[in-house]
Order: C-alpha cells, then structure tokens, then sequence
C-alpha cells in the first residue's frame, strides 16, 4: 500500500466507524424487510451506497413495488454520474481497471481525495476500501442479529456525516468561483429537498458547478 | 428469482454502471479547459448539496433536529482552525446530546 492511500485509509477512519454503525442499521433494516442474510450483504458489497440501499429496504418493507424500490435507489444514486466525472482524470489503466477502481467512490472516499480541484486517486481507493469493508462488516453484524446497539441518533453518528462533508467543503473555498458553486449547489439542494424525490436535490446542485464554466478575470484577454 | 434478488441486483448493476459511465467513457482524456474549470467546481457545489440534505433533509421534506445542532458544532470547530477528528467528534458529540435532551 502507498503512503497516500495508507494517508487516505487513516484520514477516513471516523468516518469508517460511522459507516459501520449505519451499515449495522442498514442490516436490521434489511433483514425486517425480509431481505434475508445474503442478499443484504451482497447489496452492501456492489451498490455501496448507504442512501440507496436504505431507500430501497424501505420500500421493500413497506411492501412497494419492484420497480418503486429500483427506481428510489436509482435516484439516490444518479449523483455518481457527476462524481465518475469528475473522479474519470484521474483513474489509469484499461477500462475494466478503471471501472473497478471507480467503484470504490463514495461520497466520503471522493470527498477525502479533493486536491486541488482533482481527486488524487490513491487516497480515494484507500479510503474507498476502508469504507467497503467497515460497511460491509457493519451489515453482517447487523443482519446477523447485532440490534445492541440501537438508533445510530442517539450516538449522533447521522451528524457525522454533514459535518464531514463541511469540513471537506470549507477546505475547497479557495477561489470565487468555488464559493460561488457552493452557494449555488446549497440553494439548489435546499428549495428542491421538498418538492422534489429525494436524490434529485443532489444531483440538480451539481448544476451550480456551471458557474465555472466563465473563464477566469486572470485568464480573460 | 426472488424479489429481493431481482431488486439486490437491479440496482447493483445500475450503481456499478452509474459509478463507472465516466471512467470507462473518458478514458485517460485529459478534458478541455472549461470542462475541467467545470469539474473542478463539482466538489465545492455537490459537498454544499451533501451538507444541506444530510443537515436538514429527512426524506422529500425538511426537518429541524439535533443533526442541525451537531453540524454548528463541527461549524465551531472549524473556524477554530481543530483537525477533522476533533470536529467529527465534536459534531457526534454535540448531535448525540441534543438528542437526549429532545
């Protein structure tokens, strides 16, 4: 393992505690919804996307359609397109390569990765896995019959990851266009969160990265 | 094939196609100076969206509860300049407290 992803597997180490107890509450859920023991854990393992997968066991439990608990997970998941966008400069390699290392981008994993306005790709895979393998461990637990532990609330692990991604933006606000981006992707989020299905709000603020597309005062002739 | 197999891996395939359209369609292209200005202003606007919905969000609706409390906490803990565990802690710390007293 290189020093960087090592780097990106220790920085994102809070955060792998966090998953662990949310994917333990994914496994209870899932196994109320009568998913049974495997399937959760393979869910845990290819969709990676707590999100998603917690919409999904909901719709399952309360007895929706097939197509509704597809369709919701979906949604919640349309932001990766955004963020294979922006994680694509900085994979290597052939396709097939590059399509498994991008799997291994996660909200948290891309976010830790932020350098510069690129994803430095060995800090993501090394965050990324420590990810998957807190969440996938957290799901058998909790599939398993590990309900010990209670409501993920009460230890204020669901604050956990807001603050994360604060802190992770508070370091990108370099430039005037990158606050402005933010401003903008915030206002999106919060006037579409009420009228919109949830992961379109998300998705729709990456909108406000369009800002940039105006080259900068420095570079303008 | 079970419901919740057919469901399991719906999504599985589409979350492994929706995480790997870019890379595998990009390649190693380097992208043009305004889409890459455009990329590099992704991670400003999605991390703010992230913080909105997962602050305030609860479903298709908004919500004040001690994630809001949490998340000043770590707001506090950032403009005191503390590093990431201090303030993830901080964030747990203070949401987990203002759930008790809720």
């Amino acid at each position: 393992m290189g020093r960087t992803m090592a780097a990106g597997a220790r920085d994102v180490a809070p955060i792998a505690f966090a998953a662990l107890v949310i994917g333990m509450s994914f496994g209870i859920l899932a196994r109320d919804a009568g998913m049974g023991v495997v399937a959760p854990i393979v869910m845990s393992l290819t969709t990676f996307a707590g999100s998603a997968q917690m919409a999904a066991a909901t719709v399952m439990q309360d007895g929706g359609a097939v197509a509704a608990a597809v369709a919701a997970a979906i949604l919640l998941n349309l932001r990766y397109v955004a963020i294979g966008v922006s994680v694509a400069p900085s994979l290597r390699g052939r396709r097939a390569r590059r399509l498994a290392e991008a799997q291994l981008a996660t909200d948290e994993s891309w976010a830790i990765a932020q350098d510069r306005g690129r994803v430095n790709r060995e800090r993501m895979l090394g965050a990324g896995l420590v990810l998957l393998v807190a969440w996938t461990t957290g799901t058998v637990a909790g599939v398993l019959g590990g309900s010990a532990l209670g409501d993920p609330a009460t230890y204020g692990l669901d604050a956990m990851f807001p603050a994360l991604f604060l802190a992770l933006l508070v370091g990108q606000l370099g430039d005037g266009r990158a606050r402005a981006a933010a401003l903008t992707g915030a206002l999106i989020a919060l006037l579409l969160t009420p009228v919109a299905p949830p992961g379109v709000p998300i998705i729709a603020a990456a909108a406000g990265a369009l800002i940039a597309l105006k080259p900068p005062k420095e570079a303008a002739s | 094939m079970s419901t919740t197999w057919l469901i399991v891996l719906t999504v599985g395939v589409a979350t492994v196609a929706l995480k790997g359209l870019a890379p595998v369609l990009l390649g190693e292209r380097e992208l043009p100076a305004p889409v890459a200005r455009v990329n590099g202003a992704l991670a400003p606007a999605l991390l703010a969206a992230l913080v909105v919905v997962q602050t305030v969000g609860d479903g298709a609706s908004l919500t004040i509860d001690p994630r809001v409390a949490g998340v000043a906490a770590a707001a506090v803990a950032l403009l005191l300049r503390a590093p990431l565990l201090a303030v993830l802690v901080a964030s747990a710390g203070v949401a987990a407290a203002a759930n008790a007293l809720t």
